[in-house]
């Protein structure tokens, strides 16, 4: 039950994707990339887990898998956030 | 657990609103500032609610991680847009890969669901974080832009895809076998490599756009390990948001996906076109001359390629707009999709030299507008306004979408020099009776423009 339900969650994800990203407009592809890859250091949350979960070698790749998706969430909302104050009407 | 899923959920609403957000640049930055308040929930939820978390290992990591992150983000250039994105998608798959191999090397007993999904998060993460490597290597010039091809380079990754299967299902199947498991990441970081040094520069939209993808699937395959909602909807997000990009970058260089990985233009695929052999004439003309021309107009369009990013010439040029547009001209831009190294890299580095947005066109708005523009200046750019396109069959961008800067008065090309473009090509519209050649470095070019318009 519980896969079917995540393959569930997965599916209709991906539907919502493609709806909401296909109505950003050119302009502003490059935020839309640097804004989702900050979206996908979601792994931080996984990361935040591995710590525990593995013994010595697990919590030495945990580390590293936080250090790793904290840059990504971190650098990648700043500099997205960087980039979108930059745009401005006339 | 129930208030954690809820918060997961409240983190994935605030992605999703986020993202939509950014469907105009009026909103798009309170949906950056919402989405990362997504993940600021998800990661408290996340931190209050697990036992046993290592704290000290967690605060140490996220310490480093952020002022890493942080430095990078205020101190890139927007011309270096590209390679940070790269590395970025690069550090995400990795985390992906890493978090998934904490989890195989956990005592837990394993089901095949479990182990599957973590072959695959391992395979997808490792993958797009040597990937994403090369492409900031190639991006930033550590590693040569040019494809890098070798015989027998297409048997190899045959090879190497063929191993990852085998070690994949071992791996699965003999979870406590971890020779099967290393070998599964050497070779997902080895295909990581073979399949991006033979991507030219100028494919590099795609192959950004590829890796912004896998990074959210790897993210997503991650989810699947950990049974977690937030990392499935948010990696679910990402994984779609790339391949709609990817799609478009195929697009605008009428290509498929498999042409661009494999293809590698640039070098043995290209067979020489019709223009080849033929001498084109070209007209040059001084800043003067140009600037005289530009005087006579009242319609300029502008049209930036990687050029202008190369030659940190944007704030330039939004000064020669400016002087144009207060004698009453009306000033315009033209972006076609893959102009530049990645998806809306021209729109980025205009915004930063304060040029208003609506001012730049895409492709489809602006193509009609060049019927009666007395001016095209072309800025660094050279294939997206290649004629050959429309009507040479013979030639390797034959069908791509091009900007028609051709329909225009007159035509102001700037090149450093008559090198052909990427595609190895020459352009026609080079030799063009209404086309000038104002030779030289853009911003050098552009600033002797804008003395020369001052003192008419």
């Amino acid at each position: 039950m519980d896969m079917i339900n995540i393959f569930t969650v997965f599916i209709l994800a991906i539907f919502v994707g493609f709806e909401i990203i296909t109505k950003v407009p050119p302009t502003l592809h490059t935020p839309l990339m640097s804004g989702s890859n900050a979206i996908s250091g979601i792994a931080i949350v996984g990361a935040i887990i591995a710590t525990k979960v593995g013994g010595e070698l697990g919590s030495w790749l945990g580390l590293i898998a936080v250090i790793f998706a904290t840059i990504n969430v971190v650098g990648g909302f700043m500099v997205t956030d960087r980039m979108l104050k930059m745009f401005k009407r006339k | 657990m129930a208030y954690t899923n809820i918060a997961y959920v409240l983190a994935a609403v605030c992605f999703i609103l986020g993202i939509k957000r950014l469907s105009s640049p009026k909103t798009a930055r309170s949906g950056n500032t919402i989405a990362s308040v997504g993940m600021l929930i998800a990661i408290v939820a996340t931190l209050v609610s697990f036992e046993l978390l290592d704290f000290r290992t967690i605060a140490i990591g996220m310490i480093i991680g952020a002022m890493i992150g942080a430095f990078f983000a205020t101190k890139v250039e927007m011309t270096q847009m590209p390679q940070m994105v790269a590395i970025f998608n690069g550090f995400g798959g990795g985390a992906s890969a890493l978090v998934a191999a904490a989890e195989y090397f956990n005592p837990a007993n394993p089901s095949l669901f479990n182990s599957s999904t973590i072959a695959i998060s391992v395979f997808v993460g490792t993958l797009t974080f040597t990937g994403s490597f090369i492409a900031f290597g190639k991006l930033q010039g550590f590693v040569s832009g040019k494809p890098i091809v070798f015989p027998g380079q297409k048997p190899l990754n045959a090879l190497i895809a063929i191993g990852l299967v085998v070690l994949g299902v071992y791996t699965v199947l003999y979870g406590d076998s971890d020779p099967y498991f290393y070998g599964l990441v050497i070779l997902s970081a080895l295909i990581g490599v073979t399949l991006t040094i033979p991507i030219g520069g100028a494919d590099m939209p795609v192959v950004i756009s590829l890796l912004n993808s896998y990074s959210g699937v790897a993210a997503a395959a991650t989810g699947f390990v950990l049974l977690n909602n937030g990392l499935i909807i948010a990696g679910a997000l990402v994984g779609a948001s790339g391949l709609i990009l990817t799609n478009i970058m195929c697009k605008g260089m009428n290509r498929s996906l498999a042409n661009v990985i494999f293809g590698a233009v640039g070098l043995e695929q290209v067979t020489p076109g019709s223009g080849e052999g033929k001498q084109i004439s070209v007209k040059s003309a001084s800043t003067e001359e140009a600037a005289m021309i530009l005087d006579a107009a009242e319609k300029i369009i502008v049209v930036p390629g990687y050029g202008l990013a190369v030659a940190q010439a944007q704030y330039a040029v939004r000064e020669v707009a400016d002087f144009l547009e207060e004698q009453g001209k009306k000033v315009l831009y033209a972006i076609h999709p893959v102009a530049g190294r990645m998806p809306g890299h021209m729109n980025v580095l205009l915004a930063e030299a304060n040029v208003p947005y609506e001012q730049l066109k895409d492709l489809d708005a602006i193509n009609p507008e060049f019927e009666d523009c007395d001016v095209a200046i072309v800025l660094g750019a050279n294939d997206v306004v290649n004629p050959a396109a429309r009507h040479d069959s013979s030639s390797p961008i034959y069908g791509m979408p091009i900007l028609d800067v051709d329909k225009s008065k007159t035509v102001l090309v700037n090149k450093r020099t008559m090198n052909p473009g990427f595609a190895g090509i020459q352009n026609e519209l080079f030799g063009f009776d209404n086309t000038l050649m104002v030779f030289g470095d853009a911003k050098a070019m552009l600033t002797d423009l804008h003395k020369d318009l001052k003192n008419l």
